[in-house]
Order: C-alpha cells, then structure tokens, then sequence
C-alpha cells in the first residue's frame, strides 16, 4: 500500500553543509500491518515520516526517491493534490497533542473541519459523524465533549481526541510520531490499544515511529531500526528481538533495563550518535561499534537479506 | 556476577540516613476577587518512609503523584505543610537558612533537564568549583585538584574544564549535574528523573556511572522516576506513589515479583516488555488520575481500582506492614477479611 524507495532527505544549512537526515530509506506497510520505525534522537526516524506526509521545509528537501501510496507517486503531485491527500488517505498523530491542537477552537470544530473539507459534509452530518467518532475513540460523554476545548481534556483524552481527527475520513494509512511518549504508562496502555483497535477496525496500515522498544515489542508486525538516516536492520518483531544481527540493535537491547531480569550492569555503546552533517565515512555505526574493522571505516555497506525478510546493514554478515 | 539481592541483606542492619515522617504538602488555590484559599491541592499527603545508609531507595508514580515534590521538600527547597524529615537524626524541617547550611552540603540534588538546571554563563570549571565555594574554605589549588578529579570520576576530560554547558551533549551534560552535586562529597543525593530526557544507550551510560559512584564514595539514593525498569534496575528498595501517598513499599524483588497493591500491579503489567514471548496477564486500568484538589474519599485510588469495594470509600488505608519490609496501603489486606 505504502511503498517509498531510496528516499533521501537532505537539509541544506548555512555554512554549506549537507546533513543527510534520510539516505536511502526502503520501506513497505501493507494494509492491516504495524510497521515501526525505532531509533535514538538523531536517527531520522521522524524526517522518514514527515517526508512521506510531505510536510518538509526548508532547508530541508527530498532530494531523491518516490514514495507511492495506492499505486500513486506522491512526488509527483501538487500541492493541492497533496492537500487532498493528506488527513483523506493518509493521516498523522504527533507526540503532543497539547501543540498538535488548536487551543482556541472546540474539539467538535476541529473534527468538522476535515470532514468538511474532505468528504463535503454540511454542519449537521459533519457534527453528528464527530460524535460518532469521539465515541468510537472512548468519550463516554461524546455529546458534550465535541463542544469543548483542548484545556479541558486530560493528556491522555486530548490523544484520544487527535486519534479521532486523524481517522475521520478513513485513511488508508496511520502515521503516528511518538504517540504516547508524553503520557503515562498506564494511559499509554489505554493509547495504544486503541490505535490497534481503530487499525483492524478500519483496516489501515500503521506505521509507528517510537524510540521505545518495549512499544514495538508489544505492537508492531515488522520493525525497522534507524541509525544516522538509513535503516540497519529490519526483520519481522520476533526476529529482531529474539536474534538481532546489527551490533547497533544488540547494544540497544542490551542497554534497555528491564523489569524482567536483573542485570547488575547495563550494556552501553559508547559514545553518541553524531550530528547529521558529520556522519563517519565508511558505516555510519562505525565510530561507536565494538566490531569495526577497517573496511568499515572506509565504505559504507548495503543492507543484506539474510533469511526470514530479516536483512542488516553491516560488514560481519558479508561473504567476505 | 553478583545480583542485587545479596547486596540487599547486607544492609538491612544498616543505620536510618533520612527519615520521613508524616509529610504533607499542600498548594493552596486561591480564588474570587480577594484571592481567599478556596481549597488546596494535596500534593503530598502524608507520606512516611526512611532510607537507610548507602541504599538507593526509588519512588515511582505518574505525573501529579507527588514525587517530585516530595524531593523537594526533604531538601527544603519546598516548605513542607506538615510533617518531618530527620536527616541522621537530626529535624531539619523547620531549621533557618543559616542552619540548613551545613546539612545542604550533605544533601544534594541531580534533576531531569541538564539543559536547564546548568547555568549556561558559567564554565564547566565554575559550575564544580562554585559549590565549593560557598561551602567550603578550601584554596584555590586543593579546589582545582578536586575539580579534575571530580571530572575524571565523571568520566569526562581535564580538557573539558574551561568549555561551557552548550558544548555538551544531554548525557555528557548531566554528567556535569552529577559531578557539579558531588563536588563538596555529599552522603545522600536526590535524582529526580535525572536519566528521563536521555536516549536508551546513553540513560544505560549515566545508571552505570551512578551505580559506579554510589560503590566508590558510599552514597545513598534516592532515586525518583516514573520508569520502572530504570527504577528498578537502580534500586534496592521501591516506593509507590498514588496520587500524594505511598501505595506500597518494598524491597525491589518483592515489589516486581509479587506486588500487592491492585496499583502497583496495574502499573506493571503496562508497561510494554521487548520480551515478545512474554505471556502476561494484563490488568487494564480505566480512566486518569483524579484531580489532586478534590482527591476520593476513602483510598484514593478505588475510582479506577479494579478490586474496589465500599471500605475503600470510607477509611482511607494506612501502609500495614505485611512481612519482610513490604508495606502496602490496601484493604485487601486487612485482617477481618
């Protein structure tokens, strides 16, 4: 359904630098399917998915790539037919729904709005079909909440709220950018369930970017890890996490602290994850991998199917 | 290796470094034209717990549980509404600011965002060297040799000594924090969130390094966060905090493997596992956290409690030790049931 294909992404800044923020990035959600997209700060995760809605500004550019959703390359279009397809087809949820909001219109209004505008509606159907929406979401009082404003809501309903707006006209596909890291864990549980709720309900494809691993172990089919703008590994979820292959996702599985074992030390990979416009020559991961080797330092490798769709990006799985 | 839970007997005998007794905080809401106190938000109310020697003791709650607060208070940096905070032994709670002085040496604090509890005017030389300062009358020469071997502890270069917060990135920069809280040799540190705004692989950095100093120097913790695992992977003890009170507290293993509290119970099964062959089951929590000004009667968690019953409305629970160090506030657990 979403299809995107050597994406690069590149920000122009002043003094004449490039950093390449997204470089080559393949990705595929099917309908019905949760793909996440893990990584640090810095990882690209987020430019991957603003790129694929199209909302990139300057300096920023898609230098290369085609990303199609349904058979058609989004590239290619206007920005009016881009309007059309976003909030219509395709539809965001961002991390903080506070800002994500306009604080100065009701609930209700900020439904209408698209529906309005994407499926034509008139006042009455457009307010009805909101308080159908809000109720599907979890409102238990939908009827009132549609005349309210985002200060009145709690962290987790104004979510809840965003959630409604992004799949008011069905989309075919679900973007959501750290969804639930501004909330509570036990509200997070309460988020996330109903994100998969609404996806089989509405048979959408679902593409996650987090940088909680714990939230792509419980929800998502397929991952992808980032690190420095490309993607190093990707693999079915069992996969990734019972045999990763990338020493990038093995430091970070082994870094994360668990209430399920009791590790006297964390693992930790050393150093930080470099600025975008002084990513090393050679692999990307080579100035912090515990395995580097020269060649690793000289050219960057490719991404390698291995079996089960499981590929990785790293010399130590070269014939070679 | 060795796992923390032979670390754990050893201290049991260990001696009380900070004792909490009763404490409350409220925040009146002033209203109407003449501002009048039209009611209060508890967000401490009534929470009594002690830490002992060399311990790392962690509170965990959600947002508006009161923890930070709590932190606060046991340093002064809030003036508590009631209660006590005894730090070896002695009250500090209502003592002047000259008198606090030499209680602020022992007693430190690492908070959440390094970005901003560092003053971005001041090298990081002057940051270590300022709370020796005040505090101490070392000369110039003892207090730059503390400096570099502070950073050393912290794991940063000599070199960094004359360069400035912003050229730091958030690990290295709470590296600061930390050494900046260590520079007059403290025995109790408060860290409240102090990994929270860091990425996994450099969060795993920090807890390293803190486990580190607590061996070398003896430090005692308290450890705030809202994560679980952090928590639990630093501490020996665990508080749980609802909504301005202790839920539950317990030493770590008893807390994650058998919590009581329907709370704690609920809290743990939501938070999301890596480990995807994990069968668990989930208790599933309705609903947000009531308002702190106008809190349920009774136990203030039986809005959203899945085991609530007409008790819990009416008498508010008091911890009730259950064994082996492990209090919990709930009726379940009373005796005449």
């Amino acid at each position: 359904m979403l299809e995107v294909k050597d994406l690069k992404t590149y920000f122009y800044l002043d003094d004449d630098q490039v950093a390449k923020a997204v470089d080559d990035v393949d990705l595929t959600v099917k309908a019905g399917e949760t793909v996440a997209i893990v990584g640090e700060s810095g990882s690209g995760k987020s430019i991957t998915s603003l790129s694929i809605m199209q909302l990139i500004n300057k300096p920023g550019k898609i230098v290369d790539g085609e990303i199609s959703l349904l058979g058609r390359n989004l590239l290619n279009l206007s920005n009016r037919e881009m309007t059309k397809i976003r909030g219509n087809d395709m539809a965001m949820i961002f991390q903080e729904p506070m800002t994500a909001l306009n604080p100065v219109y009701t609930i209700g209004n900020q439904i209408t709005e698209v529906l309005r505008k994407h499926k034509k509606m008139n006042r009455k159907q457009a307010k009805r079909r909101a308080i159908d929406l809000l109720k599907l979401v979890g409102f238990p009082r939908a009827e009132d909440t549609v005349d309210e404003y985002p200060h009145q809501l709690s962290g987790g309903m104004r979510q809840r709220a965003m959630i409604a707006i992004a799949i008011s006209c069905d989309p075919k596909l679900l973007i959501a950018d750290e969804p639930t890291t501004a909330l509570d864990v036990t509200i997070q549980a309460q988020i996330l369930d109903l994100m998969s709720d609404m996806k089989e309900k509405l048979e959408m494809g679902l593409l996650l970017i987090t940088h909680d691993l714990g939230v792509v172990a419980e929800y998502a089919d397929r991952v992808l890890v980032m690190y420095g703008g490309q993607i190093v590994e990707q693999s079915p979820k069992r996969n990734l996490f019972k045999d990763p292959k990338h020493p990038y996702t093995e430091g970070l599985l082994e870094s994360l602290p668990s209430v399920h074992n009791d590790l006297e030390r964390l693992g930790t990979i050393r150093g930080m994850v470099p600025p975008a416009h002084k990513f090393p020559t050679g692999c990307r991961f080579s100035s912090r991998c515990p395995h580097a080797m020269d060649k690793c330092f000289e050219s960057n490798p490719e991404l390698i199917d291995l079996d089960h769709e499981h590929a990785v990006r790293c010399y130590l799985y070269t014939e070679d | 290796m060795a796992t923390v839970e032979e670390k754990q007997t050893v201290q049991t005998d260990q001696e009380t470094i900070l004792k909490v007794e009763d404490l409350k905080k409220y925040f009146p809401i002033k209203g109407g034209i003449l501002k009048r106190t039209v009611g209060n938000v508890k967000a401490v109310d009534g929470v009594t717990f002690d830490v002992k020697q060399g311990e790392t003791l962690g509170i965990v709650g959600e947002s508006g549980s009161g923890k930070s607060t709590l932190g606060r208070m046991i340093l002064r940096l809030l003036e508590p509404t009631e209660g006590k905070v005894l730090f070896e032994d002695h009250d500090i709670t209502h003592l002047s600011h000259k008198k606090m002085r030499p209680f602020r040496k022992e007693m430190q604090i690492v908070f959440q965002d390094p970005f901003a509890s560092l003053n971005s005017k001041m090298s990081v030389e002057q940051l270590i060297e300022e709370p020796m300062i005040i505090q101490t009358d070392m000369g110039k020469k003892e207090r730059k040799k503390r400096i570099n071997y502070l950073l050393e502890k912290v794991g940063l270069r000599a070199s960094d000594r004359l360069k400035y917060p912003h050229e730091f990135s958030g690990g290295q920069r709470q590296r600061i924090s930390i050494a900046r809280a260590l520079a007059n040799n403290p025995k109790f540190v408060i860290a409240d969130e102090a990994v929270s705004a860091l990425d996994v692989s450099i969060q795993a950095q920090v807890l390293n390094l803190m486990s580190d100093l607590q061996e070398d120097l003896g430090l005692t913790y308290l450890f705030i966060s809202h994560d679980l695992s952090v928590v639990k992977h630093i501490s020996d003890r665990v508080g749980v905090m609802y909504l301005g009170r202790l839920a539950e507290i317990a030493p770590k293993h008893a807390i994650y493997k058998e919590p009581l509290h329907p709370y704690t119970q609920a809290l743990l099964s939501a938070i999301p596992d890596t480990d995807v062959d994990l069968e668990k089951e989930k208790v599933k929590l309705e609903g947000d956290l009531p308002s702190p000004s106008n809190p349920p009667s009774g136990c203030a968690f039986r809005t959203r409690c899945p085991m609530a019953h007409d008790k819990c409305a009416e008498v508010r629970p008091e911890l009730q030790h259950m064994g082996d160090g492990h209090y919990v506030a709930c009726h379940l657990y009373d005796e005449e049931q």
